[in-house]
């Protein structure tokens, strides 16, 4: 690999590595905008991936979106019982949620493809140039040269903006996050905004499963989304609730999640664990960054 | 976040009665994935209680981490912080204890021990410093910063042996076996219950007095319960409170996993827990935060831990089976307070 193309493989892998991210810390943005704190994100994430793993090994690549994707819902809506529907502390809820996948996709997997999915090969999205746009310098082969559900990453960043703030819908959302006492006062109705954005979010977290699986890894194992939901929540408030903002602080994490290839690749001294460690590290920094100037929405958190 | 509304002590029962519910929704789930649920039972059931040696050597083992860290979901709790960064305190705890377990050989038994343990609180209480700062300085949720942490802390074990306590002929990725002197005396012949399950009692008994009988205890849970009014009373610094309820928190869990090392591994490994530092969440919720109880539900999990054990080895169904009982106990738990109240 000369010096010439090395910037360009690393944004490129930045931008693979980084849809999943992207996509259920956009979900992730709606949901706490509502005024929930969905720590099920990461339950729903490794949901999708095992529901899309299941999907394409029966049914091909677009049944494995589809699972995935209603894999993500199913998540969030058991979450949504209990943290909206009984008002219970929404931390714990999530937590929990996340264990009762862990262990359920764990056994499940175990059950279909024996141990850990061991010769488990799925078939995977290819990467789609976009006619026109990869030849732009750079940017083309950086950004237009990715699967089809980066596209869709792409495309959900405009339509979460329009979504939040400049649809009813979005308003309601948002009345929902900064002072539900005040939106019921006007009309709203809170706890079904909320569950409603909690979907949305589960939905976005399905997908982010399902691109790690048929955009990236091309198998399924235990325990495999590995945080990346933790690190959504993390990202929602580095890009401040705004699904740009969310977006390119997951170009980010991608990086440094990428950075990791790039130096195992390389052999340098540095022991491989810092940069698997990295993005946990950044994502804390990120967090006293980002808080200390921007606290989200004022509800976040609070059952109603 | 600091209300975690939960139900009553007097409905003890409705806390078994919501673990009889996850072992149920468990073999249900193993019926419909195909496997084979009176084997699995079967082996879940002696793995647990089969014998006495069952109970001592694989129970109470595994209940003794499960009650440390129990104790130590509870005190953060208590002060109205959710700590959820055990897994990273753990793994931090059982570095230190390794650290010092590795070099006490000339020191006697009884000081080698408490050093090690110490140490191990030491790390604990270090490594759960940062989530400290960032709440006292920048405000941010203690709840994101903990969770993060965990992975770091996987990270820094797995950076530990194959690295700086790597056993010297750097094969394996583990440490060498700690000193004798560090290691914790089993309680009887031919048993594996160590004294580390004598300390998670000493803790209950400790944290219990702290809680209900010390003023510091008094504030702890003032600031819990009502962190405005404490405010407002003008006595009760509740940021500080908190710190150094989060610290002590830290410092438990760490010594969970110190104790992990000089009782049971006598060496570093990788995956040295597994799952505790989320498990004793279940542990705690179901004691309703109180220490006297955690005692109680700490030997319920560690049975859990125990028969899923002997259920992997026994009827190949996998170990992580036991994460759907934590999380149906926990979810019930949450969904009964409604009720209750």
């Amino acid at each position: 690999m000369s010096d010439a193309i090395l910037p360009v493989a690393f944004v490129a892998a930045a931008v693979r590595v980084g849809t999943p991210l992207a996509l259920a810390a956009i979900g992730e943005a709606v949901t706490e905008k509502s005024g929930v704190i969905n720590l099920g994100v990461e339950g729903a994430m490794l949901a999708g991936a095992f529901g899309a793993a299941a999907g394409a090994f029966h049914g091909g690549l677009l049944a494995g979106v589809m699972a995935g994707l209603i894999a993500g819902v199913a998540v969030a809506a058991l979450f949504a019982v209990v943290a909206i529907g009984a008002r219970a502390n929404q931390v714990i809820s999530g937590t929990a949620v996340t264990l009762a996948v862990t262990g359920l996709t764990g056994l499940l997997a175990q059950r279909i493809w024996g141990t850990a999915g061991a010769g488990l090969s799925l078939p995977t999205f290819a990467p789609l140039p976009v006619p026109g746009l990869e030849t732009v310098p750079f940017l083309g082969p950086a950004f237009f040269r990715q699967s089809v559900l980066t596209y869709a990453c792409y495309l959900m960043i405009p339509v979460a903006t329009w979504l939040l703030f400049h649809t009813r819908f979005g308003l309601e959302i948002r009345a929902s996050g900064e002072s539900p006492s005040a939106a019921t006062a006007a009309g709203v109705a809170v706890a079904r905004t909320r569950t409603l954005a909690t979907l949305i979010g589960g939905a976005c977290a399905g997908l982010a499963g399902a691109s790690l699986v048929l955009a990236q890894v091309g198998t399924f194992t235990e325990r495999m989304s590995g945080g990346r939901g933790f690190i959504a929540i993390a990202i929602v408030a580095l890009g401040r609730w705004h699904p740009w903002g969310v977006a390119m602080a997951s170009l980010v994490f991608g990086a440094a999640t990428a950075l990791q290839y790039m130096f195992q690749a390389s052999g340098t001294a540095v022991p491989y664990q810092v940069f698997i460690a990295l993005p946990y590290l950044l994502a804390l920094a990120a967090l006293g960054i980002a808080v200390g100037r921007h606290r989200g929405p004022a509800a976040l958190g609070q059952p109603h | 976040m600091t209300d975690l509304r939960l139900p009553r002590v007097r409905d003890f029962g409705q806390g078994v009665g919501a673990f009889a519910l996850g072992i149920v929704l468990l073999a249900l789930f193993l019926l419909l994935a195909g496997f084979d649920v009176g084997a699995s039972l079967d082996a879940l059931w002696r793995g647990a209680f089969g014998s006495w040696y069952e109970f001592t050597s694989a129970t109470l083992v595994r209940a003794t981490p499960l009650i440390i860290l129990g104790l130590a979901f509870t005190l953060a709790s208590k002060a109205g912080m959710l700590n959820i960064g055990m897994e990273g305190q753990f793994a931090a705890g059982a570095i230190g204890a390794t650290w010092i377990g590795l070099h006490v050989g000339s020191v006697p038994p009884v000081l080698a021990m408490l050093a090690t343990v110490i140490a191990a609180g030491l790390f604990g209480a270090a490594f759960i410093s940062f989530p400290v700062l960032l709440r006292a300085r920048f405000g941010v949720s203690e709840v994101i910063s903990t969770l993060l942490l965990n992975f770091v802390g996987v990270a820094a074990v797995s950076y530990a042996v194959t690295g700086p306590l790597q056993e010297p002929t750097r094969v394996y990725p583990q440490s060498r076996t700690i000193e004798l002197s560090a290691r914790l005396p089993h309680l009887g012949a031919g048993s594996r219950l160590h004294a580390g399950f004598i300390l998670a009692v000493v803790l209950v008994v400790l944290l219990l007095l702290l809680l209900n009988h010390t003023g510091y205890g008094f504030r702890i849970r003032a600031a819990g319960a009502g962190p405005r009014a404490a405010l407002i009373s003008g006595r009760m610094p509740v940021t500080a409170i908190g710190a150094m309820a989060l610290l002590w928190s830290g410092a438990l869990a760490g010594v969970g996993g110190g104790v992990e090392v000089s009782g049971v591994s006598y060496a570093l490994y990788q995956n040295l827990s597994p799952g505790y530092g989320f498990t004793a969440i279940a542990v705690a919720l179901l004691a309703r935060l109180r220490p006297e109880l955690v005692l109680v539900t700490g030997v319920m999990f560690g049975a859990l831990e125990a028969g899923a054990a002997a259920m992997q080895r026994d009827a190949a169904v996998p170990a992580v089976a036991a994460l759907v009982v934590e999380a149906v106990v926990i979810l019930v738990m949450l969904l009964s307070t409604r009720r209750v109240r």
